[in-house]
């Protein structure tokens, strides 16, 4: 008997491959172009951009994996790289440490079961069927807040969940507990590689991914997730950012040449077994379908419900908007899994993300504008505070590019955001007083690098709430300041938020304007009349390769 | 009960001559029993609604039950066929009723034709309130395995509970291989279900409902577990087939009493709990059941 899927008897092991479906598109506004999507926050509408416009519009979502359980099996057993296939890796009285990505990815929270809960327990099967007994698993956030327990679950599932976490063998990494970090030594460089005890002691380390941006993974996983303060501070400062042209293009990007040089220095001290996944970009489940389709693709249905959904979230209160939207969790499926050696899978994870999300550019124009959505890696379940905003535009959607930034040297970025003047104080405690404190004296991202870094990230109280509580570490928003000093240096500073709280957005050195129209006769003021103006379209995520 | 008064012929039924062999009026209950009715749509409303509604309801305030494994389930395409385990009655609103929605308002219940179908009264509640579909259980019948084979290949989910029937003692017993052949043949999954705690509510030969948990308090009650779907293998018969998915159900037995860790420990290592429990003495059987179930934390009590 031939069954399709599953079990002993598969015709091919990784089910159906990854397809393309339609590829990305760049539009040219003309009068009969219809009013183009931005998105807002927890809100969005619709604006009609002046003829002649671009507007770069993400490829379609590929074919999933048909049988991602069967794929993982498959990556596992064939590792690319040099690696043996894990099963080969694992005998009995063995320390094994699988340490895993946070609620950081993917955005919005993926439906059950997470990619990462799938591979974890392939992980652990292969480890029962060798009798490996010390297993430890470490939620890999670096920096970011602790996981609440519902985080958790839905990261690992709640078999494995309920397996170790109750026996504390299901933890989640603490930067500031130095009994527990491991100094493996310092790169030619002067780059301190220092990580978990734990991962950095067990004889084999194997470190699970979800790839959501080109950013991610690879070295970089493990040298930031599972990295100190001073192993993180190495790369995540200004200077690196700054010449990390985009830090989603690994060849161009600082940030991964030294996260890559710690990564080796750590890969010739412990074994480090690397799963990568990457996923489709089909974000939002149906009733939000509209958000990703073509405007004039738009079915009766599609307009009804964004009438209905758009006029229902002006009419709600904010706190009710925000809990529906984190409330989410997006259909994306796996599209490939790659295992082994840390580098020639990242190969192959990239060139996946790469096909999904890569739209080819010709050229910059003299204005980018872009949506904001609710959500970014750093507010899940959570408040999108300005600077969230502010990191979300300029760090990560400004950086989406390939080559060149979509919008020239001198430019002007116009996003669309409420940027509320609102914190969540549990999470982003440091970002209040960082708002309160320092932007009011300087908004330039390398003295206040300088000035106030240190002090933030030795603050006892910041540190005893990033390890206690569910807070981000007191240096965290530094990093989100720095995170848009690339696109600040490169812009001039000459930013426009779209119906933001105007304090705010002036808090942070940038223009408010009540709308569209207003922003492009400021932006007129920079780049001069008739400008070429150039929209990111999302959701969902792309990245523009732009020649 | 005869009518005082009984009609004459033509207008009431004729008298059978004592020279003509009397035939015996054809079989409408058991397998021969036609469900076909309680699969049109009329029927599929009042039995989602009934069971949405008024059995969801009454699982929650009986058993407060934990469901676990849908996960399992996501990249399931129906039809497939859920082999759980059978200790109680409520067994079956418990599992229909833990399904997700694209497999539950499709299912069919493989019930026991000598007694969900022993009168034409009771064969019409079971067909219409569960989707039962009545299989021989004694012996091997073809109508039967022909029925659900039909069903099964039309898009019909089966659950089944391949012991045959309730555990007496609270101990399963060995899987029939009725689930594994209907796999087979029509090339769909076995979801392996894990049924814990039903006993404690209506075991075998109570009258009355005892309910455990607290109402509505999911977790505090029974659980239901859901198993990764099993294919037969290039060439397995549904002998080896039945003991690979009675396995199947004892790892998530084991997974319940303990956790999924350990289970999958036990399993690599052969050391898993049967679902038959000791083949010791009877009392023996029933203090390793309370053992068991002391480990779980329930309470207590002499068996």
């Amino acid at each position: 008997m031939t069954s399709p899927r599953g079990d002993a008897v598969s015709p091919s092991p990784v089910g159906r491959p990854a397809l393309r479906t339609r590829p990305g598109l760049v539009l040219e506004v003309e009068r009969s172009t219809p009013p183009v999507l931005f998105h807002a926050g927890e809100g969005f509408h619709l604006e009609r951009l002046p003829v002649g416009s671009r507007v770069i519009y993400p490829a379609e979502p590929v074919t999933p994996l048909a049988d991602p359980d069967a794929a993982i099996g498959h990556a596992l057993a064939n590792p690319v790289g040099d690696s043996e296939p894990l099963a080969a890796l694992l005998r009995p009285g063995m320390s094994l440490t699988i340490a895993f990505d946070n609620q950081a990815v993917p955005l919005p929270p993926m439906r059950r079961p997470d990619n990462r809960q799938r591979v974890i327990e392939a992980v652990l099967d292969l480890a029962a069927e060798a009798g490996v007994d010390d297993v430890e698993l470490i939620a890999a956030h670096g920096l970011h807040r602790r996981m609440t327990e519902p985080e958790l679950r839905h990261i690992v599932g709640d078999r494995v969940y309920d397996a170790f976490a109750p026996q504390g063998r299901l933890t989640q990494h603490d930067a500031e507990d130095h009994d527990n970090l491991e100094l493996i030594g310092r790169t030619p460089e002067g780059e301190y590689v220092e990580i978990n005890k734990r991962a950095a002691t067990s004889d084999l380390l194997v470190y699970v991914n979800v790839n959501l941006v080109a950013m991610d993974g690879g070295h970089k996983s493990t040298m930031t997730g599972l990295a100190s303060y001073r192993s993180l501070r190495a790369h995540h400062n200004v200077n690196t950012m700054q010449h990390s042209r985009s830090f989603m293009d690994q060849e161009r990007s600082e940030l991964h040449h030294s996260a890559w040089r710690m990564g080796r220095m750590l890969g010739e001290h412990v074994k480090v077994f690397q799963i990568e996944t990457t996923l489709n970009t089909d974000t939002f489940p149906k009733q939000f379908s509209f958000l990703q389709k073509r405007e004039w693709e738009w079915s009766a249905r599609d307009r009804a419900s964004y009438l209905a959904v758009s006029k229902s979230l002006d009419r709600c209160p904010p706190r009710l908007a925000r809990s529906i939207f984190h409330g989410i969790k997006s259909p994306q499926k796996m599209t490939s899994v790659q295992a082994g050696e840390v580098e020639a899978v990242h190969a192959l994870t990239t060139a996946s993300v790469y096909r999904q999300q890569l739209v080819p550019i010709d050229g910059q124009a003299d204005i980018l504008t872009m949506g904001l959505p609710y959500v970014g890696p750093y507010n899940v379940n959570s408040v999108m505070n300005p600077l969230l905003v502010m990191c979300v535009g300029l760090g990560y959607f400004f950086n989406l590019y390939r080559g060149k930034p979509l919008v020239r040297q001198g430019g002007v970025v116009i996003m669309s955001h409420p940027t509320p003047w609102e914190f969540n104080p549990v999470h982003h405690p440091s970002y209040i007083d960082f708002f309160e404190q320092v932007l009011p004296e300087t908004t330039d991202p390398a003295e206040i690098e300088a000035k106030f870094e240190a002090d933030f990230a030795n603050d006892p109280w910041y540190i005893h709430l990033y390890r206690t509580s569910y807070a981000y570490h007191g240096v965290h928003a530094f990093y989100m300041w720095y995170w848009g000093s690339h696109a600040l240096q490169h812009v001039d500073n000459n930013v426009i938020i779209v119906g933001g709280n105007p304090r705010a957005v002036r808090r942070m050195g940038f223009k408010p304007a009540s709308t569209l129209r207003d922003a492009l006769e400021m932006a007129e003021d920079v780049v001069g009349r008739n400008p070429s103006i150039t929209h990111l379209h999302s959701p969902p995520i792309l990245m523009a390769d732009v020649t | 009960m005869k009518l005082p008064l009984r009609p004459s012929f033509p207008i009431g039924p004729p008298t059978w001559p004592t020279g003509v062999e009397l035939q015996p009026p054809p079989r409408r209950t058991g397998v021969h029993y036609d469900t076909d009715w309680a699969r049109r749509w009329p029927a599929r409303v009042a039995r989602a609604v009934f069971v949405d509604d008024l059995l969801r309801p009454l699982v929650a305030v009986l058993g407060s039950p934990l469901v676990t494994g849908l996960d399992r389930l996501a990249d399931l395409e129906a039809p497939a066929i859920f082999a759980a385990n059978h200790h109680s009655h409520l067994d079956t609103p418990l599992v229909l009723t833990s399904l997700p929605a694209r497999f539950r308002h499709r299912a069919v219940v493989a019930a026991a034709a000598d007694y969900f179908f022993s009168s034409r009264v009771k064969s019409a509640y079971s067909a219409l309130t569960i989707g039962a579909i009545p299989i021989e259980r004694t012996k091997v019948n073809r109508r039967s395995s022909d029925l659900a084979a039909s069903l099964i290949d039309g898009g019909w989910n089966l659950v089944v509970f391949p012991e045959g029937g309730r555990s007496p003692d609270g101990w399963g017993q060995d899987f029939r291989g009725g689930a594994a052949y209907l796999a087979i043949r029509c090339q769909r999954p076995v979801v392996p279900v894990y049924v814990e705690g039903t006993r404690r509510i209506l075991k075998k030969g109570a009258q009355l409902p005892t309910p455990i948990g607290r109402p509505f308090a999911r977790g505090t009650g029974v659980r239901v577990t859901f198993g990764k779907p099993l294919w037969a293998q290039l060439g397995e018969d549904s002998r080896r087939f039945a003991v690979r998915v009675e396995a199947a159900v004892a790892e998530l037995g084991d997974e319940t009493a303990t956790d999924w860790w350990t289970a999958r420990r036990r399993a690599a290592a052969g050391t898993t709990p049967s679902l038959t429990g000791p083949t010791t003495a009877p009392w023996r059987r029933a203090w390793a059941l309370d053992d068991q179930r002391r480990r779980r934390g329930a309470d207590p009590t002499w068996p």
